[in-house]
């Protein structure tokens, strides 16, 4: 099968939903020139008119994006950063979220806003952070975080067609992952994980970029004959706890992989949600791989002392065992 | 020579009157317990409401504020199920999930109240990049208060809406007081309508009391966004007869009974009456026309039953 990169991955979902219907635009800063990681780039020529460099003024259009979702397009709005959502939180959590309950479901709200998320070196505190679990806490968002360029295209198209407001979490050090993607269409269902290795001995939960370190640390344990199964939910709301649960079941333990910090983070919700639901069959107590409160510092070796990486997984593992092995 | 005819002055008027009557009701059921939380009465403040209301077609889109009574039933909602969703009951617009400060009816075109101040702003702004990209000819009108004009996204919606040529009408009413602060203290300029120059988009300021003068700046407005002209910023100068909300007294606090007689004066249901030149006698048949009208709204909430307990969690997805 055909190898592309997770950001032409993501380019081609716009294309193809943009050619789809034509309800569908674009807007955000630097969307004409496809900056700052060419997601968008070339789409202007394919669709005059239907792709608007926005001023920098992220409650302003994503407030419209809100607006113009109710009157019948499907925009889809840019946040450079995924630190700058802070800038559009009102729009984000006070109207998409609520719109439709507090109209007692008269309206639809069919806005995806994309953004790029976590550490990719050197962009510091306020341009790569991991802030899902803040808006996973607000009923009424969906909250979508591809880890490989086929899951960008196929929930990305997902988003589009939804009825629903969608955050797309995108992980800036995934843009030129390559990876398989099918030349005919598919979509990829919410609320559905990906069992990426099954094992008998641990699961291990990772979310976006994390699950490619998950994957490394499997391959490394497996080595020394511990079998992890790696588990993507895809998508944090709806979160696919059934899964994850089952695997449980089989593992009797649980390993949670996660660029968000610790405290009030999503992993802290999946760890909730199998504490109540299977901690009988937990032979051992859940751990969190996460990065432990920090503010994401500048200087490469500090950045890459709070990100967890491949060693913090296997430890966090082998913990597991304690007297055992 | 006026653009409005007698027979658009008089139906405006009572137009008016069914909102005055609307909120004076409401407030006795707040006062009684019956409703709940919090209000933000509109009295005073109807010819801005009724003056936009009529130059706009019926499927044109407003987004309204948390003291939104006014432009809701200006737009053409009907008291009885606007009066039960402020009574929390399943016959309410929405179903007595939004309650006073989010009555919405969106295939009304009414894009919601909204309880948070500014917000309103981009969501017209949205709905007049929907009739843009979609080449309808429907017009996006923005309420908000001087309040509202103060907030961040006021700013950035104005010029959205500038830089775009967008088809949004951006209504002012300036009510002198953002909850308790007077207006002096909060904008550095007395006139708000020449922010409208920083955008490039006409600005003009009109006696927010005279529902002619609010109808004639409306519709210079309304027909320059329908041709594709762009946005237009209206600054209605009003005064709200009431308190911010629940418990706010109508003076003595922050305003001056004196200030709020003198406002008083220039009711604008006294206004229009006068400009109609009604005897006492025909005023009085229509303001009991409007009382007979809410009664039966109020007498249709009450009666209506409370939402199934089950529909707290409905509608929060599609």
């Amino acid at each position: 099968m055909r190898q592309i990169t997770y950001a032409a991955a993501l380019r081609e979902a716009l294309r193809e939903e943009m050619k789809r219907d034509e309800t569908v635009f674009i807007m955000g800063e630097d969307v004409e020139l496809g900056y700052a990681f060419t997601v968008t780039q070339g789409l202007i020529d394919d669709f005059p008119g239907r792709v608007f460099d926005t001023p920098i003024a992220e409650t302003g259009f994503t407030g419209a994006g809100v607006g113009a979702a109710m009157t019948g397009s499907r925009p889809v709005v840019e946040i450079q950063f995924a630190d700058f959502l802070t800038v559009a939180m009102d729009p984000l959590v006070n109207q998409a979220a609520k719109m439709r309950y507090m109209t007692g479901g008269q309206a639809r709200v069919p806005l995806t806003v994309r953004t790029p998320m976590g550490c990719s070196g050197g962009l510091a505190g306020q341009h790569s952070q991991t802030l899902y679990s803040w808006l996973a806490h607000v009923p009424g968002l969906l909250i979508v975080t591809p880890s490989t360029p086929y899951d960008a295209k196929g929930l990305l198209k997902t988003a589009i067609r939804d009825d629903n407001p969608v955050v797309f979490f995108e992980h800036k050090k995934l843009y030129s992952l390559k990876g398989e993607v099918p030349e005919e269409e598919y979509l990829i269902p919410f609320g559905k994980a990906d069992v990426k290795r099954k094992g008998s001995d641990v699961t291990i939960v990772a979310i976006g970029a994390m699950v490619h370190v998950a994957l490394k640390a499997a391959e490394t344990l497996a080595a020394e004959g511990i079998e992890c199964s790696v588990i993507d939910p895809r998508t944090v709301r709806p979160l696919d706890i059934e899964t994850i649960l089952a695997d449980v079941r089989k593992t009797s333990r649980l390993v949670i992989v996660d660029e968000a910090n610790k405290t009030g983070g999503f992993a802290g919700e999946i760890a909730a949600q199998v504490a109540e639901e299977a901690l009988d069959s937990l032979d051992a107590p859940i751990r969190r791989v996460a990065p432990n409160d920090a503010i994401v510092p500048y200087s490469p070796p500090l950045e890459q002392t709070i990100i967890p990486g491949e060693a913090d997984v296997i430890r966090a593992v082998r913990g597991l065992f304690g007297q055992d092995r | 020579m006026s653009s409005v005819s007698r027979e658009l002055l008089l139906h405006m008027y009572r137009r008016m009157i069914l909102i005055r009557r609307f909120e004076e009701r409401m407030y006795e059921l707040y006062t009684q317990g019956k409703i709940v939380g919090t209000i933000h009465p509109y009295i005073g403040q109807e010819a801005s409401a009724v003056g936009v209301a009529e130059a706009l077609r019926k499927d044109d889109y407003v987004t309204s504020t948390h003291r939104g009574h006014g432009h809701t039933l200006a737009k053409g909602l009907s008291p009885d199920r606007m009066m039960a969703e402020l009574l929390g009951r399943a016959t309410g617009y929405c179903g007595g999930k939004g309650g006073s400060m989010h009555v919405a009816d969106v295939a009304a075109g009414i894009l919601g109240a909204n309880g948070i101040v500014g917000a309103g702003l981009p969501i017209a702004v949205g709905a007049g990049m929907s009739s843009k990209l979609r080449k309808q000819d429907r017009v996006s009108v923005a309420f908000f208060g001087d309040g509202g004009a103060n907030a961040g996204a006021a700013h950035e919606a104005m010029n959205l809406a500038a830089i775009w040529k967008l088809p949004v009408v951006f209504v002012c009413e300036n009510n002198l007081y953002s909850l308790s602060a007077s207006f002096s203290k909060v904008s550095s300029v007395e006139d708000l309508s020449i922010r409208a120059a920083g955008y490039g988009m006409p600005g003009v300021s009109v006696d927010g009391m005279d529902v002619v003068a609010v109808h004639e700046a409306a519709s210079t407005a309304v027909a320059r966004a329908r041709s594709g002209a762009g946005p237009s910023f209206i600054v209605n100068r009003t005064y709200r007869f009431m308190g911010h909300s629940r418990g706010d007294p109508n003076h003595g606090v922050y305003r001056t009974k004196e200030e709020w007689e003198s406002w008083k004066k220039r009711d604008p249901l006294i206004l229009a009456a006068q400009r109609l030149g009604l005897s006492e006698d025909e005023q009085k048949a229509l303001l009991d026309e409007g009382r007979n009208e809410i009664n039966k709204a109020a007498e249709f909430a009450l009666n209506s039953p409370w939402p199934d307990a089950s529909t707290a969690y409905t509608d929060i997805y599609v």
